[in-house]
């Protein structure tokens, strides 16, 4: 079985600061992670290699630092580490990056690819489920956890808002994971003794065979206007009522929340 | 090999210091306050430990380590000493005084029998020189073992020994001719399965209270001659040789509760308000962290050196005398400077520097005092 995980390294801060002319983000000099949701993913993978067997390869796009980033991964436990760069990827919005990440999975064999949720830089959730929609795959995307895993099938746990849904699916597919799903494991010591004499393989535009107007900056059809640092507001609903009628509304609350049944 | 001067890590090594940090904060700071209240060691703790591959670092993986170099053990000891300094000094015991002088002395065999399952993290290990009347003069070893042909039969106590009764397997010096003293010390590796072999009185501590520190008592203790651990009568080389190892690990343990004491005591001054400004904004306060801080980079430098001519198989004596006995002495100024730095609540179970400056005291005192520091190093000057 051969395993995709999709992973970003994202700068280690929520306050970013922003190309203005460009509209995104400037990455000099802000220390970098390994994206939450995608660090699930890979655990996940591991654990599936652990549980079944199976190769996992770590697959990301970005600039040259990225490599430390899968160099980290090998020392988690990955067999096979991808790097796609290249400056014409560079500025890439979601669209491109899916376009760029799909032409490369094209050209490799596997049975199953991981992307994590979202990114904390972005929050978009749109890479993993454009690149499946690319590559024609099926999709579950918030998977809280897998309960199944083989030749033929994947059956997992999708989150949703108050619930969760069982959901079986044919290989090959996508699945994008919540950070929930499994704490990450650490590297073993072993792992970085090693982890420097592995191969990355670095892809870069003329090894992809893709239309080079959809793809970095120029593919990126998102336009940014304007970026700022939400606010959070909490709401609350403050209902006046009898004994009787406030706790059926807070059964009636609890059953839209599936919390007690209906 | 030369690599030149280079105060930088290489990759490997801060990607090392990553995994060490990230454990220790994740792992060892949420439980080093109750530890230590409750005098507990932390078995779980060393579980963990050993499933990432951090109680063999510096050992080839076919012995059962990680394949790292000694500054890697080094920046492990020190990351874990910066939140818990019981947790530093269980590896360092178990790396450089079991590990070591089984992996430098060993045969084959005994590497295979013993420092697989030590370095691998199977089994914990410890070391048995101190006796009642053998502390700094080591020599004065009351502990016999007599050769009666195919075994030793082993007589003694020793005390103070870390990772006492949680350690299975124990590098132990007994005289083998008492005629010869320095000469007539031998070493042997000992497990807690031989009949005769048992756990006495466990201390209560200052410090490092999650550490165990027992006596171990040898009642005719028949151990097989294949345990003998390097020639007969090189007991004593061998135990001075794995101090001087130990003592870069102690050195990095004295540097972690230096540098954890400063970062809280730093925390604390830009929170703390009086007379209407953070503690921080006062020159009394920049001053004092300015000139401890400083130190704290020269102990450093002092540790990572030592380590460094360790991985490059020099002679290192010297140098982790000289570590050892700056960092220690730091690590009591630093922490007492702390627990001023946050006033009375410094002085409290509320804070951790309380915990840290009863942790760094014993740093001056184990593998050697720091008066026998300064008598290694001025061997060297004035020989």
């Amino acid at each position: 079985m051969n395993i995709l995980v999709l992973l970003k390294q994202v700068p280690d801060t929520t306050e970013m600061k922003i190309d203005k002319e460009k509209g995104t983000l400037i990455r000099e000099g802000v220390p970098t992670i390994t994206n939450p949701d995608d660090l699930a993913g890979m655990e996940v993978a591991l654990r599936l290699k652990d549980q079944y067997g199976a190769k996992v390869t770590a697959v990301t796009m970005g600039p040259p630092q990225a490599e430390n980033m899968l160099r980290e991964l090998y020392a988690m436990g990955a067999d096979h580490a991808v790097l796609l760069t290249d400056r014409k990827f560079s500025g890439a919005d979601t669209w491109a990056t899916s376009n760029t990440l799909a032409a490369y999975i094209k050209q490799v064999d596997f049975d199953l690819i991981i992307a994590g949720r979202q990114a904390i830089d972005g929050d978009t959730a749109q890479v993993g489920p454009q690149t499946a929609e690319k590559l024609g795959l099926p999709q579950i995307s918030y998977v809280d956890d897998v309960l199944e895993f083989s030749k033929e099938k994947i059956v997992v746990k999708k989150a949703l808002e108050n619930n969760y849904e069982v959901l079986e699916c044919p290989l090959p597919c996508v699945i994008t994971t919540l950070s929930t799903i499994a704490k990450p494991r650490y590297m073993r010591v072993m792992g970085i003794s090693h982890a420097f004499e592995k191969d990355v393989t670095i892809k870069t535009f003329d090894d992809l065979n893709i239309d080079p107007a959809i793809i970095g900056l120029k593919g990126s059809p998102t336009k940014v206007k304007k970026t700022f640092t939400k606010e959070v507001h909490s709401n609350s609903d403050i209902l006046n009522l009898d004994g009787k009628s406030s706790a059926r509304k807070v059964a009636e609350i609890l059953m839209d929340m599936n919390f007690i049944g209906k | 090999m030369n690599r030149g001067m280079n105060f930088d890590l290489s990759p490997k090594q801060a990607m090392m210091q990553k995994l060490f940090r990230e454990f220790a904060i994740n792992e060892v700071e949420p439980i080093a306050a109750d530890i230590d209240e409750e005098e507990r060691f932390p078995e779980e703790t060393v579980r963990k430990m050993s499933e990432i591959g951090m109680m063999g670092i510096p050992f080839e993986s076919r012995y059962g380590g990680g394949d790292g170099d000694n500054l890697s053990y080094i920046l492990a000891v020190e990351e874990l000493s910066k939140v818990c300094g019981t947790t530093g000094v269980i590896v360092s015991a178990h790396t450089s005084l079991a590990c070591n002088p089984i992996y430098t002395y060993g045969t084959e065999e005994q590497r295979q029998k013993y420092l697989v399952p030590l370095a691998s993290g199977e089994k914990l290990g410890a070391f048995g020189l101190t006796e009642p009347n053998a502390g700094t003069d080591a020599a004065m070893q009351q502990t016999v073992a007599v050769d009666e042909g195919d075994h030793y039969r082993i007589n003694g106590t020793k005390i103070f020994i870390t990772n006492g009764g949680f350690a299975e397997i124990y590098v132990v010096f007994a005289m083998t001719d008492k005629a010869k003293g320095n000469r007539g010390i031998s070493a042997f590796i000992m497990d807690t399965n031989m009949e005769g072999f048992s756990i006495g009185k466990t201390e209560h501590k200052l410090g490092i209270k999650g550490s165990s520190t027992t006596e171990l008592i040898f009642k005719d203790v028949m151990v097989p001659k294949e345990n003998l651990l390097g020639p007969e009568g090189k007991g004593f080389t061998i135990a001075m040789s794995t101090l001087d190892g130990g003592r870069i690990g102690i050195a990095a343990q004295a540097l972690g509760i230096a540098q954890g004491s400063l970062d809280q005591a730093v925390k604390y001054t830009k929170e703390r308000k009086q007379f209407g400004r953070p503690i921080s904004a006062f020159q009394n306060t920049q001053f004092t962290i300015a000139d401890l801080q400083t130190k704290i980079d020269a102990a450093r430098l002092l540790v990572y050196r030592a380590a460094f001519m360790k991985d490059m198989n020099r002679n290192y004596s010297s140098e982790a005398a000289m570590a050892k006995l700056f960092a220690s002495e730091v690590a009591m100024e630093v922490t007492t400077k702390s627990i001023q730095l946050h006033g009375g609540y410094g002085y409290t179970r509320d804070y951790p520097v309380e915990r840290m400056f009863r942790d760094a005291k014993i740093t001056e005192i184990y593998e050697g005092t720091s008066e026998v520091q300064k008598m290694v190093i001025a061997s060297k000057i004035l020989r």
